[in-house]
């Protein structure tokens, strides 16, 4: 144990020269609400290190190849993207598009149409710069750094990212797109992104996060948001991972419900080595709804760890969880829902599902509920499943004239369809469908048994802890 | 030639012998029926014959169309002609019925060397089908035998076997839970489907469905051999007197050894 602590520690050291040369320049250093967030952040970072597999929230991830890593802050890299570069990454209707490269907004590649009156789409750091009011009311309010070295990490250097702020009762039917970009790096490199969405009574809009890798490298995307969904809002979110598999990506959504406000996350995880996905609603006001939906597929080494955490704070609230993993080669999916219901969050209505399909033998699995309830007139249940493809209806399918494959295709896509079946009909919606059915494609490319045609892809995180 | 030749056909599921030797001839054209106490092997005849993975075959041949069935994976089998309506069909969430139909209607033409059909095309065609099985339009949008009631799913096997227009259709008890409404459906939907070059393989434990589907020919299958071959009077003969008096005499027929 003590030199579990003292490894911890001599990493956290390697930061300090860091963040002692980014704290005096980063934008806002002059101001002093915002300097004393990224100390008090960072000192609470070198109080705890890194988490190891004996702190029960990390249990199934390890993530000392992080720790072991010299990261470096990312550099002026802009030059490297060009706008043909990023024809790919488009989504069709969107109603704007921030671009961000190894973290830093690129505003000539970011695409900006007709936004209603009262939205406001930046950068965090533009926002800094202004010295923009909602930033001391809202940023670093809702993150719980205590628990979260992560999350303290990226308060630390917290400098830029997207900055949304939606008016109040503002309809948009399109979705803000928010790309973060991590281009090749030759040496092991860290990039921060801090995320602000404010929306304000009874506005509805849909927001996209979506992270994607250029080139290959080492490279930690330790990114955390704040969402805040105002009374009688209507909000959905989206987390698109797509980076390669080399790549960590740590996320966090930190989602602050007001009364009555219905926020959707949906999270993709299609891509990334060592990922991540930290999704925590607080229903902070009563009548709040609440929707947890998301998808992972992994294969090669990939490690995709999903991490709930619903904490019901007010009467009458619902909200529902559904996660499901596809999981292939020698991939590691994880889900660990937990959910809180305070002593007052009386009539609480809460649901998590976790369904998994294993297409081979050494691919794996852990699933976890954790349940703490504190009030006694709640309706709480959880469940989980891990299967394999029916051999039923693959051979139903079969005995119709459909090939194995293409029928193994079927079956996947159906499965991950009850998770698209979940998203509000849009463009959005429509993204998403896309990127899971190329996906599934181009994962589900061999029958079980036979090699993928890829070969062995990523590194073993395991090994490399 | 004839469409199906069974040779000496032996089956093995988990290590028990089910099949002990089938011999059986069906030319295109003819309706047979296979009927047989529980456990007498008509439903792993069956599923061998649309080639299920989970069935081993031990000795015997069989051909179809001149082809060497035993060698061909399901789908092969469902290309060159072979329809199997499932005595259990499977229900598939996420997957709607017509995509799927299509789909696999749109395999087999691939396999055949002819165009694919597109969507504009296949719904006519699948709307008029729905109709003769006296099938619910509502079917069209969900998704394969999801919800579906007993008699809805066999109905849906007949549906499927219209549009696929196989060379050889076997209906594994398709009969069993019909209630009189959808067995006489069932029934038209296949008896609209007698056609010379088509052979069917009725297989039913109870005689009531071959009142509606009359077949050429009645074998009767008793611990994994056919003991009885006859005409549709067989089947009438086995409504009155049941399986008892055959399992007897095969029990009889046996060595002494066994």
């Amino acid at each position: 144990m003590g030199k579990m602590v003292t490894t911890a520690i001599q990493n956290v050291e390697t930061y300090l020269g860091s963040f002692s040369e980014f704290s005096k320049q980063a934008a806002g250093h002059s101001l002093p609400w915002l300097r004393k967030l990224r100390e008090d952040a960072f000192e609470r970072f070198c109080e705890t290190g890194f988490p190891t597999t004996h702190d029960e929230d990390w249990r199934f991830t390890n993530v000392a190849a992080i720790a072991r890593t010299q990261f470096a802050l990312a550099v002026d890299l802009q030059g490297r993207v060009s706008d043909s570069d990023l024809k790919p990454w488009r989504v069709e209707n969107e109603a704007v598009q921030l671009v961000f490269v190894d973290g830093q907004f690129a505003r000539e590649l970011s695409r900006f149409g007709s936004l209603p009156k009262k939205v406001t789409v930046s950068s965090l750091k533009e926002e800094i710069a202004r010295s923009a009011p909602a930033l001391e009311a809202h940023l670093g309010r809702y993150l719980n750094l205590e628990r979260d070295a992560f999350c303290a990490l990226n308060t630390a250097f917290a400098e830029d990212g997207a900055f949304v702020q939606v008016g109040r009762g503002v309809v948009m039917e399109a979705p803000i797109h928010l790309l973060f970009v991590s281009t090749a790096a030759s040496s092991p490199r860290m990039v921060h992104p801090r995320n602000l969405l404010i929306f304000e009574r009874e506005s509805q809009a849909t927001v996209i996060e979506e992270y994607i890798s250029l080139g290959a490298g080492t490279v930690l995307c330790n990114t955390a948001t704040e969402l805040v969904a105002g009374e009688n809002s209507t909000v959905s979110h989206y987390m698109i991972e797509r980076e390669h598999q080399d790549a960590f990506n740590i996320s966090t959504l930190r989602i602050q419900q007001e009364r009555s406000a219905n926020v959707a996350s949906h999270s993709l995880l299609l891509g990334g080595g060592l990922v991540r996905n930290n999704v925590h609603p607080v229903l902070a006001g009563e009548g709040g709804e609440c929707l947890i939906n998301g998808l992972f597929v992994g294969n090669g080494r990939q490690h995709l760890d999903n991490y709930m955490h619903v904490e019901h704070a007010s009467p009458h609230c619902s909200s529902r969880q559904f996660y499901n993993g596809i999981l292939d080669g020698k991939s590691h999916g994880v889900f660990h829902g937990r959910i809180v219901v305070h002593k007052d969050a009386q009539k609480t209505d809460a649901k998590q599902t976790n369904r998994n399909l294993l297409l081979s033998d050494d691919a794996q699995i852990d699933t976890k509920p954790q349940l703490e309830i504190y009030a006694d007139d709640v309706k709480c249940t959880h469940g989980a499943t891990i299967g394999q493809i029916e051999e039923n209806a693959l051979f139903y399918l079969r005995s119709r004239g459909i090939d194995e494959l293409t029928a193994r295709r079927f079956l996947l896509m159906a499965f991950a369809g009850e998770c698209l079946d979940r998203m509000k009909p849009g463009p959005a919606r429509e993204h998403a469908g896309r990127l899971v059915h190329e996906h599934l494609l181009s994962v589900a490319n061999h029958l079980p048994g036979q090699p993928s045609g890829e070969g062995e892809i990523g590194r073993n995180w395991e090994e490399a802890g | 030639m004839s469409l199906l030749e069974i040779k000496n056909l032996h089956v093995t599921v988990a290590g028990h012998e089910i099949l002990k030797g089938i011999d059986l001839t069906v030319n295109a054209g003819e309706v047979h029926s296979i009927m047989g106490p529980n456990g007498s092997g008509k439903s792993t005849l069956a599923q061998v014959l649309s080639r299920r993975e989970t069935y081993q075959v031990t000795g015997g041949e069989v051909s179809f169309n001149g082809k060497d069935l035993l060698a061909m994976k399901p789908e092969e089998a469902a290309c060159e002609g072979v329809f199997m309506a499932f005595q259990y069909p499977v229900e598939i969430p996420g997957i709607g019925n017509t995509y799927f139909l299509r789909s696999a209607l749109n395999a087999i033409r691939k396999y055949r060397g002819e165009e694919e059909m597109d969507a504009m095309d296949f719904l006519p065609m699948f709307r008029e089908k729905l109709k003769l099985l006296e099938m619910d339009d509502r079917l069209v949008n969900r998704s394969v035998n999801e919800g579906f009631s007993g008699g809805e799913k066999k109905r849906n096997e007949i549906l499927q076997m219209a549009i696929l227009q196989p060379k050889l259709a076997i209906l594994d008890e398709t009969d069993s839970g019909l209630d009189i409404d959808a067995l006489r459906s069932v029934a038209q939907g296949v008896n609209a489907m007698r056609s010379p070059e088509r052979a069917m393989l009725v297989v039913t434990h109870y005689q009531r469905l071959l009142n509606y589907i009359v077949p050429d020919f009645v074998h009767v299958l008793v611990d994994g051999r056919i003991v009885r071959s006859g005409g549709p009077e067989l089947a009438l003969e086995l409504e009155e007197k049941g399986y008892s008096p055959m399992e007897e005499q095969a029990r009889q027929s046996l060595p002494a050894s066994a």
